[in-house]
């Protein structure tokens, strides 16, 4: 009967210690053991002195700030225009019409695709030789590629925006869905007796049930184009480059002195990532309550 | 109208889709493409037989790719099933702790963490190794197992599991017969989640794996980098297959109305 008891008390933590113990020994380990490096704690080197020399090293550079920069337009832009392109396609997909199976697996296509193969369609779609500048040229609007707008390897950086806008519109998107299934009707038809028109139904009506499912997964968009490595390192320009391709580059320098920096790097990238994201909670919030 | 809008929607929404793969399957069968031909000049069956040759290692990056996909999506299963029940049915003190703990590799980079523990795995030998690879790919993994599967039990009622127990069923079976038909749609997109999280994986592998782990996107980046597209599309395809595949199998309960997708609404 004690065995019993004791077994009942024991069984949530049997149940959650696995999956705890990894992430804390994987991620939060990680994470300790980079915070260290940053603050000059580094036994390989024979650096043991704590110091916020390589922080400063870091701050006082203007290629982190730029790169700093490109990383949050590139995640902002990114999240506010798959956001608004999923809703769009969902208002859509959600009505009921012929066909409407064969569109959703369409629309759900890119979902499964890895980001390396995207960035590669991404590339023969809309560079300067790629299929979109033959379709133009013919169409007779332009003679050479050089015609043709630059949208890889540019400062901008759209073919990364396209490439992130393909693969994360449906991911949003399949989730705006769901919810927007379990909705029904009935709503709406409320809101349509009592003389709203389609704008306010959507405003009003849809929008307030959709919100949290389109809150939570553009955090997900907007903290994956934060910390991405292998799309702006393979479509954007070398210089300024995304913080994470500048982290990683540092951290492997054959020079080890210059790693303690990398960490530095990356711990700011992950403390504005966390303040953007409160921020951006507390605001949606706000938002939906007004 | 309105049926008009509805119909351009669609129409773009199926060509935008096919436009960044369809072209590569022509790439790879092109020898000589140049600007401005719509259609190779000159084609050729090259690009595959360099992908299926042994020197290319697309044969031995697809298989240790898909030995760690799959390694990753069981562990995954094994540790982050309980984990969800647990979040999902039990109250208990700390869960809040214990929610954000799980949730946090989702939200926060990966990029310290990831330098971090290739620091750990050096001093623990376990750099270069598949078992360190497949760790390192548990830390996105777990969490979005356990984002999903915590909604799926939540929407999940025990009491089915509680009568079979009455009626005399062990643990066993009630895990088999009660549990896990209730669960399987959603464990299914779950495991696709994390099985295409692994396959994905460019940088935590390069990084972990020291280049004595070959997967599938370290040998496909170098083709891309260097504007190799005919090899690119033919490796590119050979990578997209088993995803496209797994999605025929999970489309509908992606499409459908559930707690399953409605998980990630719930970070």
């Amino acid at each position: 009967m004690r065995f019993l008891t004791l077994m009942e008390k024991l069984r949530v933590p049997l149940m959650i210690f696995p999956a705890v113990a990894l992430i804390c020994v994987l991620f939060f380990g990680g994470l300790t053991v980079g915070l260290g490096q940053s603050l000059g704690y580094f036994p390989a080197i024979g650096s043991y002195n704590l110091t916020f020399q390589y922080y400063s090293d870091v701050l006082t550079d203007s290629t982190f700030f730029e790169s700093l920069w490109l990383t949050f337009r590139l995640a902002l832009l990114s999240t506010v225009s798959s956001s608004v392109l999923a809703i769009g396609i969902a208002m859509v997909l959600r009505q009921s019409f012929k066909g409407s199976r064969f569109f959703t697996f369409m629309f759900q296509l890119s979902i499964p695709i890895p980001h390396l193969v995207a960035a590669a369609g991404i590339v023969l779609l809309v560079s300067q030789s790629g299929l979109t500048a033959r379709i133009a040229y013919a169409l007779g609007l332009i003679n050479v590629p050089r015609d043709f707008p630059v949208m890889v390897f540019d400062r901008p950086g759209i073919a990364i925006q396209l490439t992130y806008l393909w693969k994360e519109v449906p991911f949003i998107g399949v989730v705006v869905l769901a919810v927007l299934q379990g909705v029904g009707p009935q709503y709406e038809e409320i809101a349509r007796t009592l003389g709203a028109n389609a704008w306010q139904r959507f405003r009003y009506v849809l929008l307030p049930l959709i919100m949290p499912g389109v809150l939570s997964t553009s955090i997900i968009v907007f903290a994956y184009v934060f910390s991405s490595y292998e799309i702006p390192l393979l479509l954007g320009v070398r210089y300024p480059t995304t913080l994470p391709v500048l982290a990683f580059k540092n951290y492997q320098d054959p020079d080890l002195s210059l790693r303690p920096q990398a960490m530095a790097m990356s711990i700011i990238l992950t403390v504005i990532a966390v303040l953007l994201l409160v921020i951006y909670k507390r605001l949606a919030k706000y938002a939906v309550n007004s | 109208m309105q049926k008009i809008i509805r119909w351009i929607v669609l129409i773009s929404l199926v060509v935008v889709a096919l436009a960044p793969i369809l072209p590569q399957f022509v790439w790879s069968f092109s020898h000589r493409w140049l600007f401005p031909s719509l259609l190779p000049s000159e084609w050729s069956l090259e690009p595959w037989e360099y992908a299926f040759s042994t020197s290319s290692r697309v044969g031995e990056a697809f298989i240790s790719s898909m030995a760690i996909g799959i390694v990753v999506s069981l562990l995954s299963i094994i540790v982050g099933l309980p984990a969800s029940r647990a979040l999902a049915l039990y109250d208990f003190r700390g869960k809040s702790v214990i929610e954000w703990l799980l949730m946090v590799p989702i939200i926060v980079p990966g990029i310290v963490a990831t330098m971090g523990i290739h620091q750990v795995f050096i001093r623990l030998r376990l750099t270069d190794t598949f078992i360190g690879v497949c760790l390192v790919h548990l830390i996105p993994c777990i969490p979005y197992m356990v984002l999903v599967m915590s909604s799926v039990f939540a929407n999940y009622g025990t009491d089915l599991e509680d009568t079979a127990r009455t009626l005399g069923a062990g643990p066993v079976s009630v895990f088999r017969y009660v549990t896990l038909p209730g669960i399987l749609p959603g464990l299914l997109v779950s495991t696709m989640f994390t099985f295409l999280i692994s396959w994905g994986q460019y940088i935590t592998t390069v990084l972990i794996g020291g280049g004595s782990i070959i997967t599938l996107p370290m040998v496909l980046f170098p083709f891309i980098a260097g504007t190799n597209y005919s090899n690119a599309a033919s490796i590119s395809l050979i990578f997209v297959a088993p995803a496209i595949l797994v999605l025929i199998f999970t489309s509908r309960q992606l499409g459908r109305e559930s707690a399953v997708m409605g998980g990630f609404g719930k970070l």
